[in-house]
């Protein structure tokens, strides 16, 4: 290598060779520390461009979306990988501000993850986000897949009951949607909302879920956010597993949590409505 | 990739320092790349080839073509490098490696900025060893309000958790005392010493990296080449310049196995 060429003259001192010697190979896994590397994986609603270093998993679009935005981007001609989606790559780099490289193989577990929809062994890199928006995605990955909670319910759980707001936009930055299940997180009043993705995205993403937003729309219409049973005395979000398992008969439903909690209701441990996050 | 796309007018920006407050004199790199054969016949020669050997030709050109896979063969034709200067500056393993990713890192983003002109006009090895002694000096001077967890010398040639034990062994008995005695030199020495002779950078380069006069580099480098002779001495190595010293061999080894816990 150029490091031990030493000119003529200081080939006859021994120290110079010696110091010309003192070469140290670098640790194997040093470039990736410093780029990440892209993949793409099937997902629920399509395939997932899926970026991520040596700490996680970083970034996460859906293919439809870019394609549909790096149309217009101008050639996208210099990629490497002539199947890399370009918007993919300009908005990684805008973003993260790193090398973005093919990677050989998908991080650990992530096939495995999307296939069966339980994302919470995933590691993510969060490095970058505030606080604040890592509390958030940390409150949106407790939702179990299948389920649903309204904005309000991450502002309690993450002790802000007062920034719904700041959530929605906390969560509308969400860098790793899908995997960090953002789109769980719904409007009360019935409709999916706002998504990285788009909201029909976000509809079909909770449908292939299984999640019966055709009854949560109709109970959103007759003013039912909470269902509690009278045999057990607890009160829970519709979407909430214990909530699905009331018999008809049984089924009462509640505007707000105060209304039932005067009715003798308590709230559901699993789906904790109302109940701020134990520390 | 638009941001590569606005072609400005590239300023002759033959070394630039992408991020640091002593941005690296134009002028001078010029000057130094025409003139070091002339100044420094030892170093004329590989300062005359690097700036166009064909392995540069080819990094600098696969930079301009595509800027994320130039910089991955950028990375792997000057990792060695770089890890052994980081290595041999700062004398520990792992802040070798961050400062190894931080500096590459940091070259990453200083290109993304860069102009297709600026690229073509890049000599990678000077340019990111200045990034990578930037890199250090910051981390330096961060560390220094906080208290040091262990003095530079009680770690001179710490052990790759990776490497073998036999490999060790090997590496140990060869570069291991003269890496330590390396880490007992004043830093100005060291680093002059290290660019020069390890990482083999023309005097040139040294003094444009640095930002200081090529005078003061090669002193540099001779006043530190002179102590690890002298330091080396009693350890009987047949250096050919001990000769000069060996009239007190021994008060030299007491005075440094004295002085190893406080010196620098």
């Amino acid at each position: 290598m150029m490091m031990t060429t030493n000119s003529t003259n200081s080939n006859h001192d021994p120290l110079l060779t010696e110091l010309a010697g003192l070469t140290a190979a670098p640790p194997a896994g040093l470039l990736d520390r410093v780029v990440a590397r892209w993949v793409r994986v099937p997902g629920p609603i399509g395939d997932l461009s899926v970026a991520f270093t040596d700490q996680g998993i970083a970034y996460v679009r859906l293919d439809d979306a870019d394609s549909a935005d790096s149309a217009d981007s101008g050639a996208p001609t210099g990629f490497a990988d002539p199947s890399a989606p370009t918007g993919f790559a300009d908005d990684f780099r805008r973003r993260f501000a790193r090398p973005l490289l093919p990677a050989d193989r998908p991080p650990a577990g992530l096939v495995p993850a999307l296939r069966s929809g339980k994302t919470n062994d995933l590691k993510f890199d969060l490095r970058g986000l505030t606080a604040f928006q890592t509390d958030v995605l940390r409150a949106a990955r407790t939702i179990p897949k299948g389920q649903i909670r309204p904005y309000a319910w991450i502002a309690e759980q993450i002790g802000r009951p007062k920034a719904v707001r700041a959530v929605g936009s906390a969560l509308a930055h969400n860098p790793v949607p899908v995997l960090i299940p953002c789109h769980r997180v719904t409007r009360s009043d019935g409709a999916v909302g706002e998504y990285v993705f788009g909201s029909s995205a976000k509809e079909r993403l909770l449908r292939a879920e299984n999640v019966d937003l055709d009854e949560i729309r109709s109970l959103a219409g007759r003013h039912v956010f909470y269902i509690g049973s009278d045999t057990t005395g607890v009160v829970c979000f519709p979407t909430c597993h214990n909530a699905r398992r009331i018999t008809p008969g049984h089924r009462h439903g509640f505007r707000t949590l105060t209304e039932a909690e005067r009715a003798g209701y308590r709230p559901c441990r699993s789906c904790r409505p109302g109940v701020p996050r134990p520390a | 990739m638009t941001m590569r796309q606005n072609k400005g007018q590239a300023g002759s920006a033959a070394l630039p320092a992408p991020m640091d407050d002593a941005p690296m004199d134009d002028a001078a790199m010029d000057d130094a790349a025409g003139e070091d054969a002339a100044m420094d016949d030892a170093a004329g020669d590989s300062a005359a080839s690097a700036a166009s050997t064909p392995a540069t030709d080819s990094v600098v050109r696969a930079l301009r073509d595509d800027l994320d896979t130039g910089f991955a063969e950028l990375f792997s034709a000057y990792q060695g490098l770089m890890f052994t200067a980081a290595l041999r500056l700062c004398g520990r393993w792992a802040d070798a490696e961050d400062l190894t990713a931080e500096a590459f890192l940091r070259a990453y983003r200083a290109l993304c900025g860069y102009e297709p002109d600026r690229i073509a006009e890049l000599r990678p090895r000077a340019w990111l060893i200045k990034i990578l002694m930037n890199v250090w000096r910051n981390s330096r001077r961060t560390d220094a309000r906080k208290p040091p967890p262990a003095p530079l010398d009680d770690a001179p040639d710490p052990v790759d958790p990776r490497e073998g034990v036999e490999a060790t062994a090997v590496r140990r008995e060869t570069g291991g005392e003269l890496a330590e005695l390396l880490s007992r030199l004043p830093d100005d020495q060291r680093t002059a010493v290290v660019l020069r002779h390890v990482v083999d950078l023309p005097i040139a380069d040294i003094a444009a990296v640095l930002d200081m006069p090529q005078g003061t580099v090669k002193s540099n480098i001779s006043r530190g080449l002179r102590r690890l002779r002298t330091l080396s001495a009693p350890a009987a190595t047949a250096a050919p310049a001990a000769t000069a010293t060996d009239t007190a061999p021994t008060s030299t080894s007491n005075a440094t196995h004295a002085s190893t816990g406080g010196a620098r």
